[in-house]
């Protein structure tokens, strides 16, 4: 079963964007299918590990948080710049926060909320230290920024995935 | 203005909303863009233009496109969704560039040593080599200290 | 009563849309560094790309949504390799 649907989650979402892009038909389906089948074991040559997922509600909950912040924060930024910074007193600046997620499915993920979240852009990340540089644009405090990543967003993740 | 005359206003008035919050987010994304600063500052403008810019009217299409397909009742309901392909495409793709693009001009503030760039993580791996000057090229006898962060 | 709406808030969508790939335009051109030229060519092609879709609203064809996703492929693609070409200096390695 492995041997044949090596990404069984890839399989699945491939097929519903032939579905999405073309339109639902017997045919479509069939075709999709093996389409998306052919390019997941062609995915598991270049990749072989499958990405663990622990819990799915987790990843639930994470996506409605995220959909929240990201409207919260479209507007604060938005106003921001109309407002010229509150009117030159608003200042960015660099935050370093130490990461403990390691696996590379999880930080991919991080890197996307946080890059999607307009006023925080991932700059930079070492693997070593597992320290992430962050580039924020309406610096309040340090520390939050620490707690808040670490307690909104990371908590999550590591309840979702292994390792 | 053809098939835009029979359109109820239940849907008018949605699509109407979701186009002009997008176009405005949108719109306002690239005035950041064009009046910041500090580079850094100008990574953050355009990310106001793809997440709720490229949603709402990518959700206006959606809704009007929908609507276009069907047949009256709820038997002929034919959702048009494939305007979210392109929103996943942009929530995947829009990191990686964003990244990449703030992993370059930091790479090249720190080989030109300009100040207030947290060049504390010092990296043996980080190549000093000639390459990176040369890509420099035209743009760097405009290299000025107002481009420094935390000037504003 | 529709109509009106709809076509004002076309309208508005298509200027402010038009009016972004403008001052993305002058990021093109202007700089002043390499690395704000690769951002204004990405907020460039992200604009344009939401314009096709409008502009399919309007004419009410399905055909702008795959010329939309064609702009949008590109535009990452373009983006990467500019980027990967400040790091290196070279985009294959």
């Amino acid at each position: 079963m492995s041997r044949i649907f090596p990404h069984p989650l890839l399989t699945l979402a491939l097929t519903l964007l032939w579905l999405l892009l073309t339109s639902f038909s017997l045919g479509h389906l069939i075709l999709g299918f093996a389409v998306a089948t052919v390019a997941s074991r062609a995915l598991s040559a270049i990749e072989p590990d499958r990405v663990p997922i622990r819990a799915v509600w987790p990843l639930v909950k994470l996506f409605f948080i995220v959909g929240g912040d990201i409207i919260r924060s479209n507007l604060a930024v938005a106003w921001l710049i109309l407002t010229r910074g509150r009117h030159g007193k608003r200042r960015s600046g660099f935050v370093e926060i130490p990461l403990r997620l390691r696996a590379p499915a999880p930080l991919a993920l991080l890197a996307i909320i946080i890059t999607a979240t307009p006023g925080t852009a991932w700059i930079e990340y070492d693997a070593e230290t597992g320290v992430l540089l962050l580039h924020v644009f309406d610096m309040i405090e340090t520390d939050d920024w620490v707690t808040l990543i670490g307690t909104r967003y990371e908590n999550l993740l590591m309840e979702a995935f292994v390792g | 203005m053809s098939y835009l005359d029979t359109l109820p206003p239940w849907i008018a008035i949605p699509v109407a909303f979701f186009l002009i919050l997008g176009s405005t987010l949108t719109l306002l994304g690239a005035f950041g863009l064009a009046r910041l600063r500090d580079f850094y500052d100008r990574l953050h403008a355009p990310t106001l233009g793809t997440s709720w810019g490229a949603a709402g009217i990518l959700l206006a299409s959606m809704i009007l496109m929908s609507w276009n397909e069907s047949e009256p009742g709820w038997s002929g309901l034919r959702p048009v969704l494939h305007e979210l392909v392109i929103g996943i495409f942009l929530m995947i793709t829009t990191p990686v560039t964003l990244m990449l693009l703030g992993r370059a001009a930091l790479h090249r503030d720190r080989i030109e040593g300009t100040p207030g760039i947290p060049g504390a993580v010092e990296r043996a791996d980080v190549p000093h080599r000639p390459t990176g000057e040369e890509a420099d090229g035209e743009a760097a006898p405009e290299i000025d200290i107002s481009d420094a962060p935390g000037e504003n | 009563m529709s109509a009106v709406i709809m076509s004002f808030a076309l309208t508005y969508a298509q200027i402010a849309l038009a009016l972004a790939a403008c001052l993305a335009g002058y990021r093109l051109l202007y700089g002043p560094r390499a690395q704000d030229r690769v951002l204004g060519l990405d907020t460039f092609y992200a604009t344009a790309m939401l314009l096709f879709v409008v502009t399919g609203i309007r004419v009410g064809s399905p055909f702008f949504f795959e010329a939309a996703m064609v702009i949008g492929v590109l535009a990452f693609v373009a983006t990467v390799s500019l980027a990967k070409f400040l790091i290196r200096g070279e985009v294959i390695e």
